[in-house]
């Protein structure tokens, strides 16, 4: 796979503040590369220098093949920025701030009608389309912004914590719409500091943390790696100590206990072959209806990985 | 018409739209011009026969005040709402995005321009005046107080430090640019400041289009008052440069 962004020993201090502190990281052709951290943690200062609009100290910031250190300009007609906040015109209608975005694409007038009207019935805008901007709940503000973004069709997505400040529901929308556009090929760039989402959306996750990336994986990879003890949770229609003992004896290398509620956990090191933990339970006389994994969540990787506490990002959520 | 200029012929139909265009804006274009010119009609105490020896400062005053005025609160507003960041997103180079906001500030400065001079209009003969050097100093005086209000605009982060720095600019210019008290009756080293400001020689222009007198030849004013629109327009790159991309 093509790497689209390639990001090799950043640094941006802002005075004696080091906000970047020589990340390097990059992201595949239709990938969803998500860039996890807590509030101040250098996330919208490498999007601004992925984004052109702020310059880097040193390193090497290539985007889809132009050297964003000699001109941070120069990829801009092939990317979308969606920034934390809405930075459309108040004045404007959603619709004219679509076909004004449209124009700094350079799209003729009758281009970007067209497109905006595409638009604003993909992003199901149609009753709000022609009130002011100003007027707009956050969170269709937010989705506003995410469609200005794809007027001229860029091949990549900058998000800037696209969830953070709206409502559930409005969340949940901007969520399928992100998943939508990767289906649909699109190169996504996400930062946010909402474990779930990160878990939810992307494929692989950086780390971020005090300006320097402590891991970067494919989430199955970042899970896998903690080490923890895999298990299984077995849910049948009368648990017995009889039947748990048996299991015990029978499977020797896994540890069986009671959870309560017809359920037993069952934990493992390697691999499990759930197919004979069944039939074994069955032979005993009881009838499982239902066999699960349960995984360790990203957010215990990432307190393991990064050593911080687990409500930091909780209080994060919690200012916005 | 190629990308770029499509990005900056709307970027100005925006700006003329969301600001410009506001009543507010128009008012404030409207009433200081004729603020100006009454006070100077007052002043002299001749009454209308005297318009023409204060048009001059009247149109000066206008542009001056409307360029500088509308640029600082645009650009800082836009700053601070960040709305201005969607422009710095765009693929377009940033000598073209200051072009565009020059542009329209030069055109709403132009337009107050001829709020005085349509009122003079009513009430004296302007078959005198020499149109073509008229507006060639109503341009570049325009061009030049824009390119002031531009570098202004970018340096701070509020709209209440451009305007305070604004008019730490605009007062000593109207006061040394030969408005009020002409140049030969300034003391010298008030002189020689008053010769190191644009103003100065598009007042000059101006007058000198208007009245038929001028202190200068106003091909040497029209030159000077170039010269001065040429380097501040690299210092308002320059600035731009360093300020909007960090």
């Amino acid at each position: 796979m093509k790497a689209l962004i390639q990001v090799e020993n950043l640094r941006k201090h802002f005075g004696e503040v080091v906000a970047l502190d020589g990340i390097s990281f990059s992201v595949d052709e239709g990938e969803l590369f998500g860039f996890l951290g807590p509030n101040g943690a250098g996330k919208t200062t490498t999007i601004k220098i992925l984004t052109g609009i702020a310059r880097a100290d040193s390193g090497k910031v290539m985007v889809a093949g132009f050297d964003c250190m000699k001109d941070p300009k120069s990829h801009q007609h092939l990317i979308g920025i969606v920034p934390d906040e809405s930075n459309l015109y108040p004045e404007l209608s959603g619709f004219d701030n679509l076909c004004f975005c449209g124009a700094l694409y350079g799209m003729a007038g009758y281009q970007r009608k067209a497109r905006a009207a595409e638009l604003v019935e993909a992003f199901g805008l149609g009753e709000i389309a022609h009130r002011k901007f100003g007027t707009y709940s956050k969170g269709m503000k937010r989705r506003v912004t995410i469609a200005a973004a794809l007027m001229h069709h860029p091949g990549i997505l900058f998000l800037d914590e696209p969830t953070s400040g709206i409502d559930v529901a409005s969340a949940r929308k901007i969520r399928q719409l992100i998943a939508d556009l990767h289906r649909g090929g699109v190169t996504i760039f996400l930062t946010t500091h909402y474990i779930e989402e990160a878990e939810r959306l992307c494929e692989r996750i950086a780390f971020i943390v005090e300006g320097k990336i402590v891991r970067i994986d494919s989430i199955k990879n970042l899970i896998e790696s903690t080490g923890e003890t895999k298990a299984l949770l077995v849910s049948v229609d009368a648990a017995t100590c009889d039947l748990i003992r048996g299991l015990q004896r029978e499977f020797s290398e896994f540890r069986f206990t009671w959870v309560g509620d017809g359920k037993i956990r069952v934990e493992y090191q390697d691999e499990i072959s759930i197919a004979a933990l069944v039939n074994f339970m069955e032979s005993q006389g009881a009838e499982v209806t239902e066999a699960r994994r349960v995984l360790p969540s990203l957010e215990d990787v990432f307190v393991k990985v990064t050593g911080l506490d687990k409500d930091l990002m909780q209080k994060d959520d919690a200012k916005q | 018409m190629s990308k770029r200029w499509i990005a900056f012929a709307n970027i100005i139909a925006k700006d003329v739209r969301a600001y410009y265009l506001k009543p507010p804006n128009i008012s404030w274009g409207l009433i200081f011009p004729l603020a100006w010119a009454g006070m100077f009609l007052i002043r002299t105490g001749r009454g209308f026969e005297d318009v023409y020896s204060i048009l001059g400062g009247a149109v000066g005053i206008a542009i001056l005040f409307g360029t500088t005025s509308m640029l600082a609160v645009i650009i800082t507003f836009e700053r601070r709402t960040r709305s201005f960041e969607r422009l710095l997103l765009a693929p377009i180079p940033i000598w073209l995005l200051i072009l565009s906001k020059i542009t329209g500030a030069v055109m709403f400065g132009v337009a107050g321009a001829f709020v005085p001079i349509v009122l003079a209009s009513f009430v004296s003969d302007l078959s005198g005046i020499n149109w073509l050097a008229l507006a060639a100093g109503i341009f570049l005086t325009a061009v030049a107080s824009g390119l002031i209000g531009l570098i202004i605009a970018i340096s701070v982060r509020e709209v209440f430090e451009a305007q305070t720095i604004s008019n730490l600019f605009r007062f000593p210019m109207v006061f040394l640019c030969g408005l009020f008290f002409p140049l030969e009756v300034l003391p010298l080293p008030l002189r020689v400041v008053s010769y190191g400001l644009p103003l100065t020689y598009g007042i000059d222009i101006l007058q000198g289009a208007i009245r038929g007198t001028s202190l200068m030849p106003i091909g040497f004013d029209l030159l000077i008052i170039t010269l001065f629109c040429m380097g501040l327009l690299v210092a308002a790159l320059k600035t731009a440069n360093s300020k909007l991309i960090i």
